[in-house]
């Protein structure tokens, strides 16, 4: 018998890993020194701690463990990431170059650069799949871009972007090319000298590590890329982002990346078998069931479907003992269905019925035989309470119905 | 988001799930809401001659929120004059299932589905006297259709 309520929404946070929480804990109440006290031992070994890390996440994406800036979280680094670009390149050009399925702090942010007058900025569209086209990115470019911010896979129906390509182009053209790479980074191989990335914006508590920790890559040669801090203060991270690290969150997140590093390949394996299995175990037992994203460049943990006729919070609702997330607009604060749902063309009502699973680490065969049934069985209930299904089933097209809303 | 236990209840066990015969002269149908909004409800009511209603049956697509505010009423109409289930306000729903600001809506979605089926009782009542008079039953079946849009 499986373990209940079940946690299979890993593309909102992860479980620590126990091996990452033994790394820590010593920088709590032993080795707690300040890592900028150069004077004494405590100093020295809190250092050694943040050195460690630095060398273990640069090594994760085949960067220099001076290129990488500690952050409190990717929020942070794609802000930094952006405005720190616009900021110091305002002399050369203010366009920017992103797609609509980005996530929050990477949209919000150009939308506050807009709205200050300091940037113009491209949204591109994304394919039914949730992918974007390179060659629109080229046609995007102008001699005032200085920035292209694409992400390496979508957090929601977990596509995977054509980043190498995108990457060549942003070399051709001489324009800094930033990557948001949570979803990615520790789940498939992303190395920034393949992939031509300029900045990278990582995060800890996405692959096992702790809250409140993350990393923006910051490419220093070939180009070297210059950001204006936002942060000011004693001048911490070469400059870019002050204030005292937080070292246990640090050394974890480093542990987290050599972990990731090491077991990434076999995990990915697993991870996607999981996934296949709910994915067919799913469609072998509900009709109307639509997959959202990308059938094959996709993370291996991500399945992101639409149960039709049956609206996606009433379904979390109804399975919770199982934690997955909905891309329902009664699950969001601004009462909108998913925007990254509704950008691949999908239609308003499968955007109110979509669900994302996230397999992670620690999810088991039997989790995922235990939630296939459960989800099965309470669309089945839903749909028997649902008067959509009855329509269509009495053949009337749902489209063609005038509604009185 | 915490849910009351009334709204729980009401979505764990449902009342009054299901359909009447749609050219049953004593039934009056509404739907409510659109699938792009992610709420729609159909609310019937079977009703006498007299104008009480004797019985409701509901569908809902909508959150747990919508399906328990549809259930509620179902249950709330059941037995009243349709006079008095017409002058039902949405705040009696809130207060009964604890609604939050964010789910009122469900609230206000289900006060019109009660609206919507007794006019459409109405104007069919209206349809049918009227064909009856003709000797014809034509007008009944189109506003059948119109009902269930």
């Amino acid at each position: 018998m499986v373990k209940l309520p079940i946690y299979m929404d890993n593309h909102a946070t992860t479980a620590v890993d126990p091996r990452v929480l033994d790394a820590m804990l010593p920088y709590f109440t032993q080795k707690f020194g300040n890592a900028a006290s150069r004077n004494h031992s405590f100093g020295w070994e809190a250092e050694e701690g943040v050195d460690k890390a630095r060398n273990q996440i640069a090594g994760l994406i085949n960067a220099k463990s001076k290129e990488i800036i500690f952050t409190s979280g990717a929020t942070e680094s794609d802000n930094e990431a952006i405005k720190g670009v616009v900021e110091f390149y305002k002399d050369k050009g203010n366009h920017i170059i992103t797609c609509v399925t980005e996530h929050k702090a990477v949209l919000d942010s150009c939308r506050a650069l807009e709205r200050a007058g300091k940037a113009s900025v491209t949204y591109l569209a994304v394919d039914k799949y949730g992918m974007v086209d390179p060659g629109q990115v080229r046609k995007a470019i102008t001699d005032k871009t200085v920035l292209i911010s694409i992400m390496y896979a979508n957090n929601e129906v977990g596509t995977i972007h054509p980043i190498a390509e995108i990457g060549r182009i942003a070399k051709e053209r001489g324009v800094i090319f930033h990557c948001d790479a949570v979803q990615a980074v520790g789940k498939i191989p992303v190395d920034v000298e393949r992939d031509g990335i300029d900045l990278l914006a990582m995060s800890g508590h996405k692959i096992y590590g702790p809250k409140g920790v993350g990393a923006l890559y910051v490419r220093a040669k070939g180009p070297r890329v210059r950001l204006t801090p936002m942060i000011d203060g004693g001048g911490h991270e070469r400059g870019m982002r002050s204030g005292t690290l937080n070292v246990p969150g640090i050394v974890g997140f480093g542990a987290a990346c050599e972990i990731a590093g090491q077991e990434m390949h076999s995990e990915a394996v697993r991870m996607r078998s999981l996934r296949d299995k709910l994915q067919a175990g799913l469609f072998e037992r509900l009709d109307e069931v639509y997959l959202n994203g990308h059938p094959t460049e996709r993370l291996p943990g991500n399945l992101n479907v639409s149960f039709a006729y049956v609206e996606g919070e009433s379904l979390l609702m109804g399975v919770n003992d199982v934690a997955v997330s909905s891309g329902s607009a009664c699950t969001s604060a601004t009462l909108e269905p998913s925007y990254v749902i509704r950008a691949l063309g999908t239609n308003e009502e499968l955007a109110h019925s979509s669900i994302r699973f996230g397999v992670g680490r620690f999810n088991t065969d039997e989790e995922v035989d235990f939630v296939t049934e459960r989800v099965s069985r309470e669309v089945k209930r839903l749909r028997e309470m649902s008067p959509l299904y009855e329509m269509a089933r009495e053949g009337i097209d749902l489209k063609a119905v005038n509604w009185r809303a | 988001m915490a849910y009351s236990n009334k709204v729980l209840d009401h979505y764990n066990n449902p009342r009054n799930v299901g359909s009447f015969a749609k050219d049953d002269p004593r039934v009056g149908t509404g739907v409510v809401g659109a699938p792009e909004c992610g709420d729609v409800m159909k609310l019937q009511l079977r009703i006498s001659d007299n104008g009480m209603i004797e019985d409701a049956r509901f569908k809902t697509f909508g959150c747990g929120s919508a399906i328990a505010s549809s259930s509620y009423v179902t249950e709330l109409v059941k037995g009243k004059h349709i006079d008095e289930a017409m002058a039902l306000k949405n705040t009696v729903i809130v207060k009964e299932l604890n609604l939050p600001p964010v789910k009122i809506h469900c609230s206000v979605l289900a006060e019109d589905a009660i609206k919507a089926a007794i006019i459409d009782w109405r104007t069919r009542k209206g349809a049918a006297a009227a064909g009856a008079a003709k000797g014809s039953g034509a007008e009944q079946r189109n506003s059948d259709k119109s009902a269930q849009r």
